[in-house]
């Protein structure tokens, strides 16, 4: 009746596999790796904080990931007082969506939301900041590999470049920027990683709790299971 | 058996005793041990599919005790704060953000509600395959798909406070299927969310349902489903009623106490359960998208549907139903037709104990009609399920369309087929080894 | 623990094992619940030390401030008024603050004869120790206080007529049992004050 069951419920699943595909670059894991978080932050507060709130995120909590008050104060506070705030902007929301016809959303959580099953955030977010292409028919002159007609401007264009959209629809550089296509990639590959971090703080912490509490719950199985053999020897 | 057919505690002469028998002669407090606990007698052979009713205890208790540590951090507000951020969505983000172990409370809150799905599915799983629904546990049964009911409701009221993308449309497309009923339809729609969409209104009448009204009802509902069951005795793998040998002193003779024998063994249960839940809790709490959807980190935005909106996993199957429903027919149309089926999915458990006529009530004696049609039924709510995430395609409506048919015919067919079964002779005694 | 014969040793040591280990998950699981009803982030944000401009107070007069969601007085104490405060000393209850002044630790430099860093800056926390009411000033003196012919001028709480001296010690026979608490603060510079916090660097 089992294999029935399990064959059974195969079917379906080899029928409608297939589906419309978005392919996405796999972002590199940088999780844990504080330099590139601290790199990643940066990058993020000097080009994306201008127009992007990320207001559930306080300035304090790069604790996480080795920056001290001190550090916060001198090199990335450039939008608030104190290192308690949040990371707010100035922009108001409805100027925003006069210029950019959609307000940029909040990116306090832009790696989870972004999520599907063509791929995590991460890969999302890698694939789409490095895919921006020349499109003189957009307000803004730019459109986007997986995010199309956006709304949004190639804010990194001068370290990327310009691309352009081939017939085979692939990307080629058409004017080289101030990094190589390598370094460009790994400062993408960082922003991406302080943003997956930025979408889940606790991310670390949880895993590593996660260890110590199926350890300890090992330990009560261990005892509960031998009581409950002792009692039941009695039934028979 | 009455609770005053227990004798009263006779202190010993120590302080405790004489408080012990001092409470005693006012509240029946060692009678209900003794009923429901000590001298419950449970029938000694439960295998791995009785786990999951105190396991569903567990649930609602986890789900009660972090709800309410939720409550005090949780703003019910679709109005935007400063940020352009619904402040309901903003203060679940306080919570996994700023509140000092928020975000492990928010998780197992929100795991939670998975588990407590997966529990009770197993849970009722168990009933068809034992035919604990069969006389006398009828009444228990109801009891216990009315509880179904109302976890659906809380489920449903709970998923729109996030306030993200999929709270509200979920919302929405749920909350539209009242639409569907005739004449009075979208009035009712429109009563139900106070307002003309899903809105504050509606979010604050959602919470108010989510943390105390269907609780409220849930709780009550619980202790009649097992009060219902201490009075009829618990049914067992084998399907015979262990009362029909009882000892001299009136205990069954394949009867043990529930404690201590059953609580030993359901903590075992326990344990096991919270080691599987702590994997999804600390390393998975998501759930691959099924248990937390990622659309749902985005605020809820009246302007723009996301492009697939599927219900959470546990809904699904009766999603299917809904969408299975594409022909209008008898003067009525496909919308309406799949709210009565999807209703009629729900409500045809109700009568499973009326429909089932077979001789046995376990699996283990029942012929291959029985075994099949169970076999089949599972597949095609497993199907449905799937589909219910999948966006709609000619193809997959087909399908669904094909399993809400099997899963409509296990049931109405089910006073034949169980009727012309092979079963083999129930034993006289429980099997325990 | 004893064992005789109808006891099952074996048994009950697993039972008592099996209990203690139930017993500190149960513990540790608990943590979390009562560690979140603690102060959120927002909430210390909110409560982070606040730096003041004092160069503004003219003498004999005085500013409040908000730190933690409470009124800090900030006193600018003019010569007469600092000499009443030796004259009210058997009059208070604490005349040289030896009890307990609340939660805070006094700041470096402290001079607990005018219960401040400064002389004529008294830095204090306006809520009465009493039940929690703000006392208003009353800095006029004598009889035309309102409060008494030998007021020297000081605070009176609204709430239940708990009277305090220009240092904020609480009067004798007045339900206030202790002096209004001197909040940790550090001096900047001789204009600015930080309120929150002793010590200039964090």
């Amino acid at each position: 009746m089992k294999k029935l069951m399990l064959s059974l419920l195969a079917v379906p699943v080899l029928a409608f596999a297939a589906g419309a595909e978005l392919h996405l670059d796999k972002a590199p894991d940088k999780a844990g790796d504080v330099a590139a978080l601290q790199r990643g932050a940066k990058v993020f507060i000097n080009y994306c904080l201008n127009c992007h709130s990320a207001s559930y995120m306080r300035y304090n909590r790069l604790h996480d990931i080795g920056l001290t008050d001190a550090q916060i104060r001198d090199n990335l506070l450039f939008a608030a007082d104190k290192v308690g705030e949040p990371m707010r902007i100035a922009m108001q929301r409805a100027d925003a969506k006069q210029w950019f016809g959609a307000a940029p959303p909040d990116l306090t959580v832009i790696a989870r939301a972004r999520a599907s099953e063509f791929g995590s955030g991460s890969d999302w977010l890698y694939t789409y900041l490095r895919t921006f292409y020349r499109d003189d028919t957009r307000p803004t002159g730019w459109n986007n590999l997986v995010f199309a007609n956006v709304g949004m401007p190639h804010v990194l264009w001068e370290l990327q470049g310009e691309q352009v959209l081939g017939e085979d629809h692939a990307l080629t550089l058409a004017k080289p920027g101030k990094l190589s296509v390598q370094d460009f990639d790994a400062m993408v590959g960082d922003l991406v990683a302080y943003l997956k971090y930025m979408g889940e703080p606790v991310a670390e912490l949880r895993k590593r709790l996660g260890i110590a509490v199926l350890l300890g719950l090992a330990v009560l199985l261990a005892f509960s299971y031998a009581l409950k053999r002792e009692y039941w020897k009695d039934i028979h | 058996m009455a609770s005053s057919s227990f004798e009263k505690f006779k202190s010993d002469g120590t302080l405790v005793g004489n408080v012990v028998e001092w409470v005693d002669a006012r509240f029946p407090m060692t009678s209900m041990w003794k009923a429901h606990l000590s001298e419950y007698y449970a029938p000694k052979n439960f295998n791995f599919w009785y786990f999951f009713g105190s396991l569903a205890l567990l649930v609602l208790v986890l789900q009660i005790v972090t709800g309410i540590f939720l409550v005090m951090h949780y703003k019910p507000d679709a109005s935007l704060n400063a940020s352009g951020v619904p402040v309901a969505f903003a203060s679940v983000e306080y919570i996994m953000r700023d509140v000092p172990w928020g975000w492990l409370i928010r998780y197992l809150h929100s795991t939670g509600a998975s588990a407590f799905f997966i529990v009770v599915y197993m849970h009722m799983f168990r009933g068809m395959l034992y035919g604990s629904y069969r006389s006398p546990r009828e009444l228990i049964w109801i009891f216990g798909v009315l509880i179904y009911l109302c976890l659906m409701a809380e489920a449903f009221a709970g998923y729109l406070l996030p306030w993200g993308q999929m709270s509200f449309w979920g919302a929405q497309v749920i909350l539209s299927l009242f639409g569907a009923i005739p004449v009075v339809g979208n009035d009712l729609a429109t009563w139900i969310r106070g307002d003309f969409v899903i809105g504050d209104s509606t979010l604050n009448r959602m919470f108010s349902f989510h943390v105390i009204a269907i609780p409220l009802a849930l709780l009550g509902l619980v202790v009649a489903h097992v009060l219902a069951l201490h009075e009829v005795g618990s049914n067992n793998p084998d399907g015979v009623e262990i009362k029909k040998h009882k000892d001299e002193h009136g205990i069954p003779l394949d009867g043990i106490p529930f404690h201590p024998y059953y609580t030993v063994k359901d903590i075992v249960g326990v344990v096991v359960f919270l080691m599987l839940f702590s994997v999804v809790v600390f390393f998975m709490p998501e759930g691959g998208g099924y248990f937390l959807e990622f659309n749902n980190f985005i605020p809820a935005d009246p302007m723009v549907t996301p492009p697939h909106i599927a219900p959470v996993w546990y809904f699904t199957p009766f999603y299917s139903i809904l969408r299975a429903n594409t022909v209008n027919f008898l003067w009525i149309d496909a919308k309406l037709w799949g709210v009565i089926f999807m209703g009629l999915g729900v409500m045809v458990f109700f009568f499973l104990p009326w429909l089932d006529r077979s001789p046995v009530k376990s699996i283990r004696y029942r012929g291959p009609l029985y075994k099949g049609a169970l076999a089949i039924f599972v597949v095609a709510f497993a199907i449905l399920g799937y589909l219910g995430i999948q966006a709609p395609t000619p193809g997959r409506t087909l399908v669904s369309q094909i399993c809400t048919i099997i899963y409509f015919a296990f049931f109405l067919l089910m006073p034949v087929y169980t009727k012309l079964d092979k079963c083999q002779p129930e034993p006289d005694r429980v099997t325990f080894k | 623990m004893s064992c005789d014969e109808k006891v099952d040793c074996g048994r009950r040591r697993l039972l008592v094992a099996t209990a203690t280990a139930g017993g500190v998950a149960t513990v540790a699981a608990a943590v979390p619940f009562l560690a979140s009803l603690a102060p959120s982030e927002r909430a210390k944000s909110a409560g982070a030390p606040v730096e003041v401009d004092i160069g503004k107070i003219a003498p004999g007069e005085m500013k409040t401030v908000e730190w933690r969601g409470k009124p800090v007085w900030i006193i600018h104490r003019t010569k007469e008024m600092i000499d009443s405060l030796r004259k009210v000393d058997d009059k208070l209850v604490d005349p040289k603050s030896e009890k307990a002044q609340g939660e805070f630790d006094p700041p470096p430099g402290f001079n607990p004869e005018t219960r401040s860093i400064k002389p004529e800056i008294m830095v204090v926390v306006g809520i009465c120790t009493h039940l929690g009411c703000s006392p208003s000033e009353k800095f006029k003196t004598g009889a035309e206080s309102g409060i008494d012919a030998d007021w020297v001028g000081g605070f009176l709480c609204p709430c239940h007529g708990s009277t305090f001296d220009l240092a904020g010690r609480v009067y004798k026979n007045k339900p206030a049992p202790t002096n209004l608490p001197v909040p940790p603060h550090v001096y900047l510079s001789d204009t600015r004050i930080m309120i929150g916090e002793n010590t200039k660097g964090a």
